[in-house]
């Protein structure tokens, strides 16, 4: 079943790159993805273990809100650089906080959407502490009123 | 459509200026990598996707056909992994900054 799946999306990967749906590429792509699929199917799809499609869909449904996020940061970090009088505004310090996040993968998302979202950069996670650099006042307030961490949460079933 | 692309495009070159000027502006490393970091995360992924949207209705065989449709896919695809790549890499210089003891400068230690 995982090695079906393997197969399917690596094809699909194939025939869009390609580009052209004749016998000759696709039966090249058949043999490449089988090989693929016999060498290293294991890797894609690890442990399979239950609620998996219900974290995928409320990830998409992640996306659309961390980009936002994204967009609102990034105009804040272009104000403060551009602004005249940046050296008031911004307010670069490391923090320490910690969080209730319990399996690895959910602290890696929660990780790299702070990196994401301008003006905050996580430097290292210990445990279930997390040192994190912010630029200014706003962003970092931001972050320890926990939303973010919420929604992560909520996506791996956390909360 | 020109004028999606121009709007995504110019959105895209105003952050990678803002990200020059906070580049150059910024007081130490640290700050200098949320500037450089991100600013090039948004504007990359508006520019690329500025390209798609172009290249879906001017590429190809004269505009909205298969080929354009999947080259576009392509070009998505370039803006996914931009958005991979760029926070990992991000951390990792700022890791490798942090354990070579560069000290953050902060507002109460320029007092």
């Amino acid at each position: 079943m995982r090695l079906i799946a393997t197969f399917i999306i690596l094809f699909v990967f194939w025939m869009v790159m390609a580009g052209k749906f004749d016998l000759f590429h696709a039966s090249l792509g058949i043999i490449s993805c089988l090989i693929v699929t016999f060498l290293s199917g294991d890797l894609l799809f690890k442990e399979s273990r239950k609620g998996r499609g219900k974290e995928v869909v409320r990830f998409i449904t992640y996306i659309p809100w961390l980009i936002y996020q994204i967009i609102l940061a990034n105009f804040h970090v272009a104000r403060l650089a551009l602004s005249p009088k940046m050296s008031e505004l911004i307010n670069p310090q490391l923090i320490r906080f910690k969080v209730n996040l319990k399996s690895d993968i959910s602290k890696v998302t929660f990780a790299n959407s702070i990196t994401l979202t301008p003006g905050t950069i996580t430097a290292d996670i210990v445990g279930d502490e997390y040192l994190v650099h912010g630029i200014s006042q706003p962003v970092i307030d931001d972050l320890l009123s926990g939303d973010m961490e919420q929604r992560v949460a909520h996506v791996f079933s956390e909360d | 459509m020109e004028i999606v692309t121009i709007i995504f495009v110019s959105g895209g070159l105003f952050f990678f200026f803002a990200a020059t000027i906070g580049l150059l502006r910024f007081p130490d490393f640290y700050a200098r990598m949320h500037a450089t970091g991100k600013g090039d995360t948004l504007g990359g992924f508006l520019i690329v996707l500025g390209l798609a949207v172009y290249n879906l209705f001017h590429g190809g065989h004269g505009g909205f056909d298969l080929a354009s449709i999947l080259t576009s896919v392509k070009i998505i695809f370039i803006a996914v992994f931009i958005f991979l790549a760029n926070p990992t890499a991000t951390h990792a210089v700022f890791k490798a900054g942090l354990d070579s003891g560069v000290v953050p400068w902060t507002k109460e230690g320029s007092r």
